[in-house]
Formats: C-alpha cells, sequence, structure tokens
C-alpha cells in the first residue's frame, strides 16, 4: 500500500504547527545518540563557597574537543529577568571549539557574561546564559545542606534548576559561521552544537547546587539524587527572536517537516507490525500520560490544549486496548486515519510523535536530512517565465490566495526588529508607528501580490524582465522557486493577521530541538523545559531510548 | 573578527535602509559576504558607494546590452550586478559586453563572480588596465591583491570564457603515460575471468 504524504496545505497551517510534539527526530535525542560513546569529563570545577566562579566540561573523541564553558557570577534579585532586555544573568556559557587555553579562558570571562554586547572568536560555537529558578534552586540548597533530598513535589511543578534565556550560535557576535565547521560528522544535523551547550549546562547545574550546600554544611550536606536529576532539565524562556527563523530558512524548515512526514508515510506503510513494536508504541503512549499530567501552566489557552489533549488520549488508549487488533494489516495506517476523525489536531501530531519510538530504521537515516544548505538554493532561475510562476503560486499557495489583504484584520500586524535589542516583534499597524520599517515576514501577503501583479504580464514573458520592473517583489519570487522544489517550505497562513498566535511559530521550532511542557506567559513568549528525564552524561554509553516517557515529574 | 554570517545581515538591513528592495538587499548581502570571503573590500567599499549615493546620482541599468554607457555619473554596481545575474543566460551571447563608467566596481565584481557559478564558465574581466578572472565562484584572480579598488573604473569588458584545456594534448598525454604505470597488463586469463562478465554476450 502506498501512503501519500500529507498535504501542505493541512500540515504547514500554524495551528497545526503549534500542535507539534518532540519526537526520535528531535536534535535533542538526536544529539545524545551521536555522542553516546564520546568521552565526557569535567575538567575545571573552580567554583567560591557560593558558587560562584568558572567551570570547563567536555565531550572528546580521537582529537575532537568540544568544551563547556561556565561563568556564574552574582546577581541581585531585582536584576534577574528571562527578557532580552536583560543585561545580567546567574550564569553565562560558550561551547569552545578544542581545549580552552588560560587565556581563552581569560578572554571569554570579559566577554561572555556580557552576551550581546561581548565579542566572541571563531574558536567559540555557541553562546548562552541562564538565570536560576531561585525558588527551587534554594530549596534544593536548604534541603541538601540539612543532609535530606528535595521536596519532589515543588520539582515536579518547575522541572528545573536553571533556564536558559537565550542560546546563540553560527557566527552571531564573532561566533564561528557555520560553514567552518560544517563538514564535521557529528554535527551533520540541525541544532547539534546548542543542544551540547544546554545538556552541559544542565549538568553544571547539578554540580553547582551540590557543591553550595556542601560549603553550606561541609558535616551534613548530601549529594542530589541522581534518579532526582534525571527527572529535572533545563529550562528555557522564549521570545518572538525564535520566530522569523522559520520563515527565513525555508529550505530548513522544509527538511524538518519533510522528515517527520516521511517517518509518519512509512510507518503507515508497514504491513505487519512485530509484537514488541506494537507494544513498545502502547507502553510509550500509556507512559506519556504522566507527561500530560504534570505539565504544568497558567495560560489558560494551554490549560485547555491540555485537558482536550488529556481526553482524546485516554480515549485513544482505550481505543487500541478495546478496539483495535494490531495484528490486523497497516495497523498504523488504520491508527492514524481513526485518530483523524476522532481527536484534536494537538493529539494527532502527539500519537504520529510516539509512532516513530519503534522505528530507528526509519528515523536515524532521516536524521541526517534535516540540515540544508540554504544557499544552494539562494540564486532565481530567472530565464523561466511568468505563466510558469503562476502554476506554481496556484499550486503551492492555494489557500494564501483566497485571503483577502484588504480587510483591515487580514493585515492588522507588522514585524519589525526593535533597536533596542535587534530582535524582532510584533505590533499593531493601526496602533503603533513603525510599519514603513517592516521585516519581509508578511510572506502570505507579498505572495498574493506577486501573483496579482504576475496576472498583468505577458504569460511568455521572463522572470529576469519582470524583475527588472518589480524589484519590490523579489523575494517572494524567490521563495516560490524554492517551495517548487520544496513543499513543506512555506508556513501556509498569514502570520499578520489580527487572530495570530505567535506562539504556534515558537512551539514548531521547540518541538523540533525537543522541548517538553510547553508554558505560554502571554501570546508572545514561552517557558518549555528540555532534557528532562534525559540520562546524565557518564550514563550515556547505554541509555533507555525512550526516557521522554518515563520521567517521573 | 566580524563573522560572515554578521556582515551579510548587516549589510542586507543597510541595503534595506538606503532604500533598495528586501530582495535586492538579501542579493547586496550574499554577495558582499563573498567578497569579504576572498579577502577583498567589499564592506569598505559599500560603505563609501552609499555615502557618495546620497550626494550623487547613479543610473540603474535594468536592461544590459553589448555596449552600454551611462547617461548620468556612472551607473550603480548593485542594480548593474543584479541586472546581470539576473540576465546571465542571454549574456552568454555576446562575444564581448562592455560599460563605460562603474562606480564601485569592486561591488559589481562581486555579482559577476556569483554569474560564473550560475552560467558554469570563467568570466575574463577588464577594469580599465586590470585584468580579473572569475573561477566560477570559487575564487578571484586578479592583480589587486592587498591593493584598493579604485571608486570608478572608465572601461569595463565582460568576456565568457569557452570551457576549454589549459594545456596542450602533448602536454596532456605525457602525464597520462605516467599515469598508466599503475594498470597491469592482462594475460588471456585474466580476460577471460577478470571483468566479471563474458567476452560475449548473446545469452
Amino acid at each position: 500500500m502506498k501512503v501519500e504524504l500529507r498535504d501542505p496545505n493541512t500540515i504547514m497551517k500554524l495551528s497545526r504547527l503549534g500542535s507539534f510534539h518532540q519526537s526520535k527526530l528531535s536534535f535533542l535525542r538526536s544529539f545524545l545518540s551521536e555522542f553516546k560513546d564520546w568521552d565526557y569529563k569535567r575538567d575545571l570545577f573552580n567554583l567560591d563557597q557560593n558558587g560562584y566562579g568558572e567551570a570547563v566540561y567536555s565531550f572528546k573523541k580521537k582529537d575532537r574537543v568540544y568544551s563547556l564553558i561556565c561563568f556564574a557570577n552574582e546577581i541581585k534579585d531585582e536584576e534577574r529577568s528571562d527578557r532580552v532586555i536583560a543585561t545580567k544573568w546567574d550564569a553565562a556559557f560558550t561551547l569552545h571549539d578544542g581545549v580552552p587555553s588560560k587565556d581563552d579562558i581569560e578572554r571569554l570571562k570579559n566577554e561572555v557574561p556580557k552576551q550581546e554586547v561581548g565579542r566572541l572568536s571563531f574558536k567559540e560555537l555557541t553562546l548562552s546564559r541562564a538565570n536560576k529558578s531561585v525558588r527551587v534552586f534554594n530549596h534544593v540548597v536548604e534541603c541538601l545542606s540539612e543532609g535530606k533530598q528535595p521536596d519532589l513535589n515543588l520539582l515536579s511543578k518547575v522541572g528545573y534548576l536553571y533556564r536558559t534565556t537565550a542560546v546563540y550560535g553560527s557566527g552571531k557576535f564573532g561566533l564561528a559561521d557555520r560553514f567552518r565547521i560544517k563538514n564535521r560528522e557529528e554535527i551533520n544535523g540541525p541544532f547539534r552544537l546548542e543542544m551540547m551547550l544546554v545538556y552541559l549546562v544542565r549538568q553544571f547545574t547539578f554540580d553547582q547546587v551540590n557543591h553550595v550546600a556542601h560549603y553550606k554544611n561541609p558535616k551534613k550536606a548530601v549529594k542530589l539524587d541522581k534518579q532526582i536529576c534525571k527527572n529535572l532539565g533545563i529550562g528555557n524562556s522564549t521570545g518572538l527572536g525564535m520566530a522569523p527563523f522559520i520563515v527565513n530558512h525555508p529550505t530548513l524548515l522544509n527538511n524538518w517537516i519533510l522528515s517527520r512526514e516521511t517517518a509518519l508515510k512509512k510507518i503507515r506503510e508497514i504491513k505487519i507490525v512485530e509484537n514488541e513494536d506494537s507494544e513498545l508504541f502502547k507502553d510509550c503512549v500509556k507512559k506519556s500520560l504522566k507527561n500530560i499530567t504534570s505539565w504544568n501552566t497558567d495560560s489558560e489557552y494551554q490549560q485547555n490544549k491540555i485537558k482536550l489533549l488529556l481526553k482524546d488520549v485516554e480515549n485513544f488508549i482505550d481505543y487500541i486496548e478495546n478496539n483495535f487488533n494490531f495484528k490486523t494489516e497497516y495497523p498504523f495506517n488504520t491508527i492514524y486515519m481513526w485518530l483523524e476523525r476522532n481527536v484534536c489536531e494537538e493529539c494527532i501530531e502527539y500519537i504520529v510523535s510516539i509512532m516513530m519510538e519503534p522505528y530507528n530504521n526509519i528515523t536515524e537515516p532521516l536524521v541526517s536530512n534535516m540540515s540544508s544548505d540554504e544557499d544552494k538554493y539562494f540564486n532565481i532561475p530567472t530565464n523561466r517565465t511568468v505563466q510558469e510562476l503562476i502554476v506554481i503560486i496556484e499550486a503551492r499557495y492555494s489557500n494564501i490566495l483566497k485571503i483577502n489583504f484588504d480587510q483591515k484584520e487580514n493585515n492588522q500586524n507588522f514585524w519589525f526588529i526593535s533597536k533596542n535589542k535587534e530582535e524582532p516583534r510584533l505590533a499593531d499597524r493601526f496602533e503603533e508607528h513603525g510599519s514603513e520599517l517592516e521585516q519581509p515576514l508578511a510572506i502570505a501577503r507579498d505572495i498574493k501580490k506577486l501573483y496579482e501583479k504576475l496576472l498583468l504580464e505577458k504569460n511568455n514573458s521572463t522572470i529576469a524582465k519582470f524583475l527588472s520592473l518589480n524589484s519590490e517583489l523579489r523575494h517572494v519570487v524567490r521563495r516560490a522557486f524554492i517551495i517548487e522544489k520544496f513543499p513543506y517550505s512555506e508556513i501556509q497562513d498569514n502570520t499578520i493577521s489580527k487572530s495570530i498566535v505567535p506562539i504556534d511559530m515558537l512551539r514548531l521550532k521547540l518541538s523540533f530541538f525537543g522541548a517538553l511542557k510547553f508554558d505560554p506567559r502571554s501570546d508572545k513568549w514561552l517557558r518549555i523545559c528540555m532534557f528532562q528525564g534525559a540520562p546524565l552524561p557518564n550514563e550515556l554509553r547505554n541509555y533507555d531510548e525512550q526516557w521522554v516517557y518515563k520521567t517521573s515529574n | 573578527m566580524k563573522s560572515l554570517s554578521e556582515i551579510e545581515t548587516a549589510v542586507k538591513r543597510a541595503s534595506r535602509a538606503v532604500g533598495f528592495s528586501w530582495g535586492n538587499s538579501e542579493e547586496v548581502g550574499k554577495s558582499i559576504r563573498l567578497l569579504e570571503l576572498f579577502g577583498l573590500q567589499g564592506i569598505k567599499n559599500l560603505n563609501q558607494y552609499y555615502a557618495d549615493k546620497q550626494k550623487k546620482q547613479f543610473e540603474d541599468l535594468n536592461l544590459i546590452s553589448e555596449k552600454n554607457e551611462p547617461s548620468s555619473e556612472a551607473y550603480c554596481p548593485i542594480i548593474l550586478g543584479i541586472s546581470f545575474l539576473d540576465q546571465i543566460k542571454s549574456l552568454e551571447n555576446f562575444e564581448i559586453i562592455r560599460f563605460e563608467k562603474i562606480a564601485y566596481p569592486v561591488i559589481f565584481l562581486s555579482f559577476l563572480s556569483r554569474a560564473s557559478e550560475i552560467s558554469g564558465k570563467k568570466i575574463y574581466a577588464k577594469f580599465d588596465k586590470n585584468e580579473i578572472l572569475l573561477n566560477l565562484n570559487l575564487n578571484i584572480c586578479s592583480s589587486f591583491f592587498n591593493q584598493e579598488f579604485p571608486k570608478l573604473v572608465d572601461k569595463v569588458e565582460i568576456k565568457f570564457l569557452t570551457n576549454q584545456d589549459n594545456f596542450t594534448e602533448i602536454e596532456w598525454n605525457s602525464l597520462y603515460k605516467l599515469a598508466e604505470n599503475t594498470f597491469v597488463e592482462e594475460s588471456d586469463s585474466l580476460k577471460q575471468g577478470a571483468a566479471g562478465a563474458g567476452l560475449t554476450d548473446n545469452d
């Protein structure tokens, strides 16, 4: 049986993209898989009794070494902010390419804590900072110093000791450009070095909390239980900065979604499912309920989504336990069709993710297809004709063409870069100033403009001629030729409408990172947790691949 | 040191700020990144050009022909470069393309380099008396290394070079003869069995 890939017009809608969940294809899981046989080491741990100072952690294999350099600093409570406008953080980090010399550490000590206003070099690969969850960190220190383990209830409500507020890579602030390192096999997957940084930061937070507790009460203090450590991740606060990324990297976006869609298609095409595979799938679905019931958020929007998800997953479990037989042919296709008919988008995508769990043979080859060299597809084929471009647009943007941008609500917002922090922002064009400096992120509107202009041209006229008179549409001409080859490269929605929920764009990206427990703090920023339940660095050589579904928090 | 990613982003935004469309600004970002990667003074020249652009009127050439003369001070190297990229298929048919007066020609050079890659042919350019060879966007050979590029070039000639060997047949044969020393002379039994298939395949 041949199953078609799902229609981009359905999958690339924001509400669907905003319902995606982590899977085996997620970058933090493929990072762990790639680095499981690397040597992990804590090379330096030079903190004072309050936990301030420097530490270095590394992964090494043969001649290659990646070193996380940590700088923990004292800050006042009133200086601690997750927003990008902050200028001080509890800790700042960089991933260094190789073994840092003393000079490197001294140089970085002056730059890394400054973050965006510091300067890094081509020897550094990623940059980040993090703030403590003060109530959790202090509670853990108190308990450990008194010889007790912390209150698991409190820990499960938060899920981490620290949360990062930005992770930068690929040439930002002087960091190495990706092209310098892109041929390294171990990083042939998106955001692998960013994942490494976050993973090693997680270990630093455990070491730091143990260290501070020890110095608080050297005679009585105990270390944080390893199982508790495993059930803690790293938090992350993410705002709009992440949203334009997926618009600005169309072929990369395509490769992420196409990999997911290809995995689903191949799983639906499996005629006979082995018993152990169906059991693993069912086990993951059932155990994953804990992830839903421990998913805390104050956001009413997310609470409603979680309630619906929980109800639908329970309904699904009832279906596969009582009304479904895995011995039938093409069972996952039957399951998928049932999901389409009976559950919400969030639940469909949740179960689609879990379907991948038994199938390393399907997902592993796809992981290496999830990077992209965007430059290869940058040039516009200007010898092609107006007629050809019209055909592409009608085929690939059919829903977009139905939007009426003369209606105020479809043209309500504009994306801009803030002068203060050079970060992307979204505002109401009818209430705020600055729309004349709009960023080219209103793709739907501009595609429609392009289409309307093309209809006025001669069909056999070349794109070169069209562009010579319509340079203001060049950015979308480029995109239309990209989507011809990459069907999942474009969000099939209006990113400037009144009803846009920007966190859908963030969630899409974060789900591919492997984030759990999306906690929207507004429609424009959210908190998440990464690596919760993941093996600790010294357990990497032999770990349970389904750890995501087996956390006790 | 600035990363190429920072250079590309800043150039794109600056180009938009001086009035180019977003799509054209993306092209400028890629081109200046390329110049800096090749060790040519992209940022410096672009900066000076954008400063000059406020005071002087440069001409946009949207349709390139065999001979091109500006009616004003000089051609804008950006619009000229983008037009060259866009019209590459028709330009390849000309034997020599001539321009008079191009402002900040190093900026135009970056587009020529990209054009060389798109066309799959080397491009020879002569900027007044200086000769430049653009090798499929892999490198730029010129006598400008460590020298300032002029702010204006009066006469420019562009030629697409036919793909042909850079050596004589005698030189090739001499080298090939050496390579043959790695081959094994086949005996009758090797001819029968070493190739895998039979000598006849009439089955």
